[in-house]
């Protein structure tokens, strides 16, 4: 699992890549967090994600909630079919604010 | 014919010639099958047919005389006892009673594997407990006692434990036994959307015929230590054997969510839920 962080128009983008599970969830959690204390928000690109665990998707709640605190937005973009799966799952899909590219989760934040 | 960009599934379950004894009574003689990754595969029989030995076979926690057990390419009892540690955090297990711990909350028991397996911050533990609790439709539950639940809810919070790391593998110990018909439906709904959403490999010890037939991609039927039948629902309904044929001759709304209200108890947020509207 890899996750770089660039920034577009003042918003932070979190690009995730790999599988996201229990020996590698801490690391997206401590980087989303992080994050969040900066720029207009956060986004979390989850195009290259191949699987996502609950530890994973635990991380992107408790990142939210924090944004959510801290008025700051937090968003998905790209959720690819799996990872997606995962959030019906749970019925987070109707909890999460997802877009479809990583330039409308940008102007919606920005 | 051959589709090399659709691979076939690879089995997660190999059984070749399994033989068990209980002193010096043979149970099981000689018993092969595969369980492929993604089915959800049903084993039926009578009382003493051997089913329940074979489940603790299938699920790691008892050696065989003879033959082997390969789960997920592993071959089981060539392993070391870490290496075994390790595989069987790959599986699941929703025991027939729950085995819920009475002196733990519903929630603490549904950690119980985080906590023995993982090093996870605390907070995401806890939420990872309330979103099994959220599919298994027990959302609030978590700081009620076992003892509280009916025995559906049981049932339920067993199964959240079972998934609360996300297993490769998931078996149930007659997931039916003693639920009402609508809690039994619910049940089995939940099954095939955990199969559907993880891609888990469910692996169902019933007698619940209705159930087997609404799960079931394939169900293997053992009979005095044998195995019967193993193929599709419709393949075991149609089988001349006059042994099947007297085995077998014997629903859930989804709430509407308030998104952020749904967050809150994810996370916790005591703060912010304090004066909200319950």
């Amino acid at each position: 699992m890899e996750i770089s962080i660039s920034e577009q128009n003042g918003v932070q983008v979190a690009s995730v890549t790999g599988e996201v599970d229990l020996s590698t969830s801490p690391q997206v959690r401590e980087a989303l967090l992080k994050e969040l204390g900066m720029g207009k928000g956060v986004i979390v690109d989850l195009s290259g994600v191949a699987y996502i665990d609950s530890s994973g998707v635990a991380s992107l709640v408790e990142a939210f909630q924090t944004a959510k605190s801290k008025g700051q937005g937090f968003a998905l973009a790209q959720v690819s079919e799996t990872p997606m799966r995962v959030l019906k799952l749970a019925r987070l899909d109707q909890v999460f604010v997802i877009y479809e590219t990583v330039d409308e989760a940008v102007n919606a934040l920005a | 014919m051959s589709d090399t960009s659709n691979p076939q599934p690879s089995n997660v379950i190999e059984v070749r010639d399994l033989v068990t004894h209980y002193g010096p009574r043979e149970i099981l003689h000689g018993i092969n099958v595969d369980i492929v990754e993604g089915e959800i595969m049903v084993i039926m029989g009578g009382s003493g047919s051997g089913k329940s030995t074979f489940l603790r076979h299938l699920m790691a926690l008892q050696p065989p005389t003879s033959g082997t057990i390969k789960i997920l390419d592993e071959d089981v009892w060539n392993l070391s006892q870490k290496e075994l540690f390790a595989l069987r955090k790959k599986l699941g297990v929703a025991f027939q009673g729950g085995a819920l711990f009475s002196s733990m909350t519903v929630g603490e028991n549904i950690m119980l594997p985080l906590h023995e397996h993982t090093k996870l911050d605390r907070l995401t533990m806890e939420i990872m407990a309330r979103m099994k609790l959220e599919v298994v439709d027990l959302s609030g539950f978590e700081d009620l006692m076992p003892s509280e639940l009916s025995g559906g809810m049981i049932k339920r919070a067993a199964v959240a434990r079972a998934i609360v790391m996300d297993p490769r593998i998931l078996f149930f110990d007659e997931p039916s036994a003693g639920l009402d018909p609508v809690v039994s439906k619910q049940l089995d709904e939940l099954i095939l959307r955990l199969r559907d959403a993880m891609g888990m490999t469910i692996c169902v010890v019933t007698h619940e015929l209705e159930s087997a037939f609404t799960i079931a991609d394939r169900i293997t039927v053992l009979d005095q230590g044998n195995i019967l039948f193993v193929g599709s629902v419709e393949e075991l309904k149609k089988h001349p054997s006059e042994r099947i044929q007297n085995l077998l001759n014997r629903r859930s709304e989804e709430a509407e969510i308030d998104a952020d209200e749904y967050l809150r108890r994810l996370t916790g947020d005591k703060e912010e839920a304090e004066g909200m509207p319950r």
